[in-house]
């Protein structure tokens, strides 16, 4: 226990403010591109937050829980972007 | 050993607000991808190197498999990321987006 948890605590909430931003995003985003950009970057702030979270509690299924996050959003990730190409 | 986590989970936070600062004020898909995917994994990185250090520094079975369980998610993370936005990119361009102030378009069709 080097540091508190209270700073993995402080992290995880500047990655939920981060989230709402691109939350603003995904509403006004003019194209179907920029709600998919906002979508993938909250994807990233998800995983991010995750492994800071499960440091917080000491708990290690917080850390699967964000490898099986990554690899799930990365598969949604590249079926928005055959559905816009127009290949499916 | 306290100051470097600091230091490694605060470079993390900024490069991450940085990132959600070019998602708001690029004004094209391009840029704004350019700026968020880059900026999101670099201080993903760096918060996942934060927790990597904090489990092996802490020591004991239980913060080793902590560790060792965010190394494999920090590849599959660092793995994923650049190759999605390189997807949305393509897809992008494919359904009829332009670069808005763009002078040169050498994707675009010879007549």
């Amino acid at each position: 226990m080097i540091i508190g948890s209270l700073t993995f605590f402080v992290v995880a909430a500047c990655f939920a403010v981060f989230m709402i931003v691109s939350i603003l995003r995904i509403g006004l985003g003019p194209t179907v591109a920029d709600r998919v950009v906002g979508l993938d970057t909250i994807n990233t702030l998800i995983v991010a937050s995750m492994i800071v979270l499960g440091a917080a509690f000491d708990q290690v299924v917080f850390i699967d829980v964000a490898i099986i996050y990554a690899l799930l959003s990365f598969v949604g990730t590249l079926y928005v972007a055959k559905y816009l190409e127009g290949g499916l | 050993m306290a100051v470097l986590l600091y230091v490694l989970l605060g470079i993390g936070v900024l490069f991450n607000g940085l990132g959600s600062i070019a998602l708001m004020r690029f004004p094209d898909v391009y840029t704004r991808l350019h700026g968020a995917t880059k900026c999101t994994t670099f201080g993903s990185l760096f918060t996942a190197l934060g927790v990597i250090i904090y489990g092996f520094a802490t020591g004991g079975a239980a913060y080793n498999t902590l560790a060792i369980h965010t190394i494999v998610a920090l590849i599959a993370l660092l793995i994923t990321n650049p190759t999605g936005s390189h997807a949305i990119a393509r897809a992008a361009y494919r359904s009829g987006v332009r670069p808005k102030q763009a002078v040169v378009d050498k994707l675009e069709e010879r007549p």
